[in-house]
């Protein structure tokens, strides 16, 4: 039964991912492609925790809170980087 | 017979932890492409980006049922929980400062020209004015009807 379950989880987070990719490439602004980074990170967190359950090895947890932590880091450079340096829209 | 039955419970547990984890994440994927504003997007995303991602958590210490997994799903859950709303205000603050445009069917912007852009302050909302100068300011309608009734 949990197989079953497994698989239909992958397809439900691939189709997930193809999604917020489709708004990666369309996202009109700046901001928009950072926000779907940061879900394409979360989306491999998540992802990384399926497939812990699929392989049995638990070790692939590790993995996953890195790279929760360099996606957050990623976030708030992209940010500081929107606001204090580049070029405005308003400008 | 009931080990039986308690790993088939959790078995169970787990395969809707999964479920409904993935079935968050497709939601946060789906209102970051329907929705029309860059805030909406954000409103879709990092709420159920993060809820998904925990509830995935949950699936996995449930499946392994280890002390060290589960601390580390914890902590992943934890992590997740702190830094997703912190960054989505960051991104959300250089988006409004930078003029990413608003949905156009948008009913009012409280901060628009009220912020200030240089030293990055706000203008005092009217309860922080001195109390003489709010009542001065606010009243003289009332006073004058009241003035006109009493004699």
């Amino acid at each position: 039964m949990i197989d079953v379950v497994l698989w239909i989880s992958f397809v439900i987070m691939c189709i997930a991912l193809i999604v917020t990719f489709i708004r990666l490439v369309l996202g009109p602004t700046l901001p928009d492609r950072v926000v779907m980074l940061e879900l394409m990170a979360l989306l491999s967190v998540a992802f990384i925790g399926l497939y812990s359950i699929k392989s049995g090895h638990s070790a692939f947890l590790d993995v996953a809170l890195v790279l929760a932590l360099t996606a957050f880091l990623a976030a708030v450079g992209f940010a500081r980087y929107l606001e204090k340096g580049g070029l405005h829209d308003d400008d | 017979m009931t080990t039986d039955y308690v790993t088939f419970g959790l078995e169970l547990a787990t395969a809707f932890f999964m479920l409904v984890g993935a079935l968050f994440m497709l939601l946060a994927g789906l209102g970051a492409l329907r929705m029309p504003d860059l805030l909406m997007r954000m409103h879709a995303t990092t709420k159920a980006g993060a809820l998904g991602s925990g509830v995935i958590m949950v699936a996995v210490a449930l499946h392994f049922g280890e002390a060290g997994v589960t601390t580390r799903a914890v902590a992943i859950t934890l992590f997740v929980m702190l830094t997703s709303p912190v960054a989505a205000h960051v991104i959300a603050r250089a988006g409004y400062f930078t003029g990413t445009p608003m949905w156009s069917r948008i009913v009012r912007d409280e901060l628009k020209g009220k912020y200030d852009r240089d030293n990055h302050t706000l203008d005092s909302p009217p309860r922080y004015k001195p109390k003489a100068t709010a009542e001065t300011s606010e009243a003289p309608a009332a006073n004058t009807d009241t003035d006109k009734k009493e004699p």
